[in-house]
């Protein structure tokens, strides 16, 4: 029987994939990977992309991640993986939306009401902003 | 028989009443169920990081992250999840409470606070109780995401790394089981000890490309996945709180109709004893 590894995908919803695995292949910040059972221990940024898992009697899986951090450890492997795509100058817009959020909430005192259905709106904006930036990307 | 028809038609209202809170609190329960699950789902993602992060502290490495040290407290931050609705009995009062009783230790310690607020509802208290927000965010809803996050926390995180704050704390409603929510304060920044403690070991890891750029996205990575779960812990709170309370308003609802009831057949059975007296003396009298 070949050897396997513990391997755990998780992500901050919920968890992608926990088994027995024979070997991994991922692309790695720095180049492709894969990995076997018995590894040094290494941390490395994962680019989104493909997971490629052979599962514990040769079954070969498929998982799309979103980018994230890899650990290896010789007896287990954990992919913590991001639930989505994350662009330094996106995560950016978000902090920027939500600073100006809260001066207006603050300016604007007895608003409540038509603040709430504003910010849902601006929300969806910002929600399509970052598809048509990542539909430029590819 | 006046009396009579007023109150009928108060036990109508009532009625009326007692079935939207018993609607609410059914849809309460099937809402705290799936939030419970979410809480579930987001735990495995905060135990990796955890004990990643605690095998880097203990590590040989001679780069020491500014979230993972001590400095003399100035400024404060606080990330304050509440809710957007209200209706969830006294949830959001006893969290504004604790917190304002925290930042009163603070200020007398000569701490100023700054605040992130997730829902609409701390927006409202911060907006009443004064406080410097830093950053907004209306309440993500049943079905809170990552995403929603993002934003508050980074202001704060980079608040943090400009020394505009020394510490960072998250304040959220913990569910501890249906029957009871408790407000806490945890600490987020810097990282507590007993996080970042494992046992001692001689090894460390391959790095790529090298540890300060990794420990920097891990440790952003953790917070936001602390505040994550916050959040939904929070909406698993209100769901909680919320069936409870409704659970309550419609047994009182219950209770006061029954008594209306007895006061109008009262009312009626003393119309009823009325009529036939008076035609009983009316009939006398001929």
């Amino acid at each position: 029987m070949a050897m396997t590894v513990q391997l755990d995908v998780v992500s901050a919803e919920e968890r992608i994939f926990s088994g027995l695995v024979e070997s991994i292949q991922v692309t790695g910040s720095e180049g492709e990977l894969g990995i076997l059972p018995g590894h040094i221990p290494l941390l490395t940024g994962i680019k989104p992309g493909m997971v490629r898992i052979v599962k514990q009697f040769g079954e070969e899986h498929l998982i799309y991640v979103a980018g994230g951090v890899l650990e290896v450890q010789p007896h287990s492997v954990t992919v913590l993986a991001d639930v989505a795509v994350r662009a330094e100058d996106l995560d950016e817009q978000a902090a920027l939306a939500a600073q100006k959020r809260a001066e207006e909430a603050m300016q604007h005192a007895g608003a409540d009401f038509n603040y709430a259905e504003a910010a849902a709106q601006l929300a969806e904006a910002i929600a399509q902003l970052r598809l048509i930036q990542k539909l430029r990307k590819k | 028989m006046a009396g009579a028809k007023e109150i009928k038609s108060k036990i109508g209202s009532i009625n009326n009443t007692r079935k939207i809170t018993s609607a609410m609190e059914k849809v309460a329960v099937s809402k705290m169920r799936r939030a419970q699950e979410r809480v579930a789902h987001s735990r495995p993602y905060a135990e990796g990081m955890r004990k990643v992060i605690g095998n880097i502290a203990n590590g040989s490495i001679e780069y020491r992250h500014p979230f993972l040290t001590e400095r003399p407290v100035k400024n404060v931050g606080y990330i304050v999840i509440s809710t957007d609705r209200g209706l969830c009995g006294g949830l959001n009062t006893n969290e504004f409470k604790r917190i304002a009783l925290d930042m009163k230790n603070w200020k007398e310690q000569g701490a100023q606070a700054q605040i992130a607020v997730i829902g609409n509802k701390a927006t409202a208290f911060f907006k009443r109780f004064g406080g410097k927000v830093l950053a907004q965010q209306t309440g993500p809803g049943d079905n809170p995401r990552l995403a929603d996050v993002i934003g508050s926390v980074q202001v704060m995180l980079k608040a943090y790394e400009e020394g505009r704050i020394d510490r960072l704390f998250l304040v959220f409603n913990k569910f501890v089981n249906t029957m009871k929510q408790e407000p806490v304060i945890e600490q987020l920044l810097p990282l507590p000890k007993a996080d970042v403690t494992a046992k001692s070991h001689s090894w460390d890891y391959i790095y790529e490309p090298d540890p300060k750029v990794i420990l920097d996205k891990l440790l952003s990575r953790y917070v936001e996945s602390q505040v994550y779960q916050g959040v939904v812990e929070n909406a698993a709170s209100e769901q909680a709180a919320r069936m409870v309370a409704m659970k309550a308003a419609t047994d009182n609802a219950g209770s006061l109709m029954d008594d209306l009831k007895l006061v109008y057949n009262k009312a009626r059975q003393a119309a009823i004893t009325q009529e036939l007296s008076e035609i009983v003396a009316g009939a006398a009298a001929v």
